[in-house]
């Protein structure tokens, strides 16, 4: 799930290393746990099935950039030779196709190029400097050496009773409550883009 | 087997980022010492700016018909340096090649402190450079627009491009390592500044997963880039007349010489950093190998294109080209300049045949420094030898350059220089998430092996 809100009731557990991050999320997934995030220092793409996160559509956004940027740097290139200040230069075409080509390639490139990088931003909420996850006593390390996992209160398999005992008996080192921690009042309902 | 090892020592994951972290917290006194040194070459470089700018390009050695010299060698030549970057972050990630982690962000610096370099120069050729803005095309009260049939507003096009994707691509790559600086550091400015570009990563599930697929699209619009930069640069000759620039072989040739001369670059600036950071263990010999084995492919693909060039010369039957390439290069007023590139640039990979010197770094050093200044000499070939000698004898003339020349070349590498180390003392060198996961993948292999076994 997309962590911008976590629901109280939450809790975080604490893993030593990856393997066993993967084995837990793939465990609680099996259990039937579905509001499940992590928090871990490098990519993990075998949390790709289990995490289920929605299909992204930046590819999408990123194509239609691109067209978008080809189509302006063909317009300008027109707009100046053809329409605005046309040079007849040995009786060559002022509509130079074959020449207009290459700065319409460059464009296009750059128009994917800005949407993919700020389309994750978007996509991301970055810049986002404030986070419940970063009160944690520890979290720190999340981008150094230790591997987190946290379920949301959200869930109805998991509860105060349940949650915790689980998380540890997957092999968390450590297991804290998300509870004591403002949300902050962002957050639309979940979901991806 | 043991020569293949891209990651030594079993150092955790906590001991690995300290490793990598190092150089953001201390300076070594060689650091200072280069720091002056280049401090110096900038300091050259702005005196040679100024005295450009303020006496204007009559102080340069060019002059009809020699219109183009230094100042476009050294464009072309520092644009090709900046090729290995993206050659090796974006070409090799889409290729799977996990030996790029290591060495990924160093080039990718490489790359855009080169384009920044390179970019200086045709500016400074326009001789009123504070009028660069005519270039770019915007409504202007004058009513008039730039040309686009002509080939500089495409190099515009594409320098401007290749630097904002670059720039995109290596700040995108940062962003995880960028936090786990903001999570190490111990001062409370270092904390907020690392913190700030950090953009407050967290590293959770979705975001790591949405930004693979961020990243690998962004290297897969930066690939065509690498191809394409070169060949619009070419183009700057190719689309001209002057023998010894009109040929179709120039796009292909051109994308060649640049990555051998940034593999080059690379290198030199590697062999240095993995010793003084000792970073040895991330940096191995088997990196330095592969580098050297695409050194030695593109070499031979150079030699390739100077054989091929120099044959459709005489095999055209035009006079022009032929006196251009048969007798004016290897026998005219700069012979000398051409046949040490010659040397350089087609003998010097063929060291790399050896497995032993492809490890050696002081082969590879002075090796990579050879090429440099070999790819240098071949577009001054290029540029000087085609305009000194063109069709009419009578306008024939020969160049030579002043020390405005010379002072900015120097002083562009002493920026180059500055740029550089400010880099690896605040940014981290290598893209430590990276390596984590390479760390991760080789031990679930070895793990698998043993099982297996």
């Amino acid at each position: 799930m997309r962590d911008h809100d976590w629901p109280a009731g939450s809790y975080v557990g604490e893993f030593a290393d990856a393997n066993a991050l993967v084995a837990a999320v793939r465990s609680l997934r099996e259990r039937g746990y579905t509001g499940i995030e992590t928090y871990s220092p490098m990519p993990l793409p075998e949390l790709d099935s289990a995490l289920a996160f929605r299909r992204s559509r930046l590819p999408l956004f990123v194509f239609a950039g691109g067209l978008a940027g080809g189509a302006i740097s063909y317009f300008i290139q027109w707009y100046a030779n053809v329409y605005a200040y046309p040079l007849n230069l040995g009786g060559r075409p002022v509509h130079a196709v074959t020449a207009f080509i290459i700065p319409t390639f460059e464009g296009t490139i750059l128009g994917a190029a800005l949407t993919a990088f700020f389309g994750l931003w978007v996509v991301l909420r970055l810049p986002t400097y404030w986070h419940p996850v970063f009160e944690l006593p520890g979290f720190d390390r999340a981008t150094i050496d230790r591997y987190w996992v946290a379920v949301s209160g959200d869930d109805a398999r998991g509860g105060a009773d349940v949650t915790p005992s689980e998380l540890r008996s997957l092999g968390a080192t450590r297991v804290v409550t998300l509870d004591r921690h403002e949300t902050p009042a962002v957050g639309r309902a979940d979901g991806g883009s | 087997m043991n020569d293949r090892v891209l990651l030594r020592g079993d150092a955790g994951d906590a001991a690995l980022t300290d490793s990598l972290l190092a150089p953001l917290w201390s300076t070594p006194s060689l650091w200072w010492l280069l720091f002056l040194l280049s401090c110096a070459g900038t300091v050259l470089f702005l005196f040679s700016i100024y005295w450009t700018v303020a006496k204007g390009i009559g102080t340069w050695g060019n002059n009809i018909p020699v219109a183009w010299a230094f100042a476009i060698t050294d464009f072309v030549w520092w644009i090709g340096i900046g090729h290995a970057g993206t050659f090796i972050s974006a070409f090799l990630l889409l290729l799977n090649q996990k030996w790029r982690g290591s060495v990924n962000r160093v080039a990718e610096a490489m790359t855009i402190f080169a384009l920044v370099n390179a970019a200086m120069f045709p500016l400074l050729h326009l001789g009123r450079p504070w009028f660069f803005y005519w270039l770019v095309p915007y409504p202007a009260t004058m009513g008039v627009w730039p040309n686009f049939k002509s080939s500089l507003p495409w190099d515009v096009a594409a320098v401007t491009t290749y630097f904002t994707v670059s720039l995109l691509f290596w700040y995108m790559g940062l962003v995880p390592d960028l936090a786990s600086a903001r999570d190490k550091a111990v001062s409370r400015a270092r904390k907020l500044a690392y913190g700030i570009f950090a953009l407050g990563w967290r590293g959770s599930g979705y975001q790591w997963q949405r930004y693979r697929i961020a990243y690998v699209l962004l290297a897969t619009l930066a690939t065509p880039l690498v191809i394409s930069v070169h060949s619009v640069v070419s183009l700057d000759f190719a689309i001209a007349q002057l023998p010894g620039w009109h040929s179709t072989i120039f796009p292909p040739y051109f994308v060649v010489g640049a990555i051998y001369s940034g593999l080059a670059m690379g290198l030199l600036l590697l062999i240095p950093l993995r010793r003084a950071f000792q970073l040895e263990d991330v940096i191995t010999e088997a990196h330095l190998d592969r580098i050297a084995k695409l050194m030695l492919a593109m070499g031979l693909m150079l030699a390739y294109s100077y054989a091929m060039e120099t044959f459709m010369a005489w095999y055209s039957g035009d006079r022009f080209e032929r006196y251009t390439y048969l007798f004016s290069r290897p026998f005219g007023p700069y012979a000398v300049l051409y046949w040490i590139m010659t040397a350089l640039n087609v003998l010097t990979p063929n060291i790399f045949w050896s497995a032993r010197l492809r490890r050696s770094s002081p082969a590879l050093f002075i090796a990579s420094f050879g090429i440099l200044i070999g790819m240098w000499l071949e577009r001054f070939a290029i540029i000087v030898t085609s305009l000194n000698r063109d069709f009419l004898p009578s306008s024939w003339h020969f160049y030579a350059p002043t020390w405005v020349d010379f002072g900015l070349l120097a002083g562009s590498v002493g920026l180059f220089g500055l740029l550089f180390l400010l880099f690896i003392r605040y940014v981290p060198t290598v893209a430590i998430s990276e390596v984590k996961r390479l760390r991760l993948e080789l031990a679930s292999q070895a793990a698998g092996e043993t099982a297996g076994a």
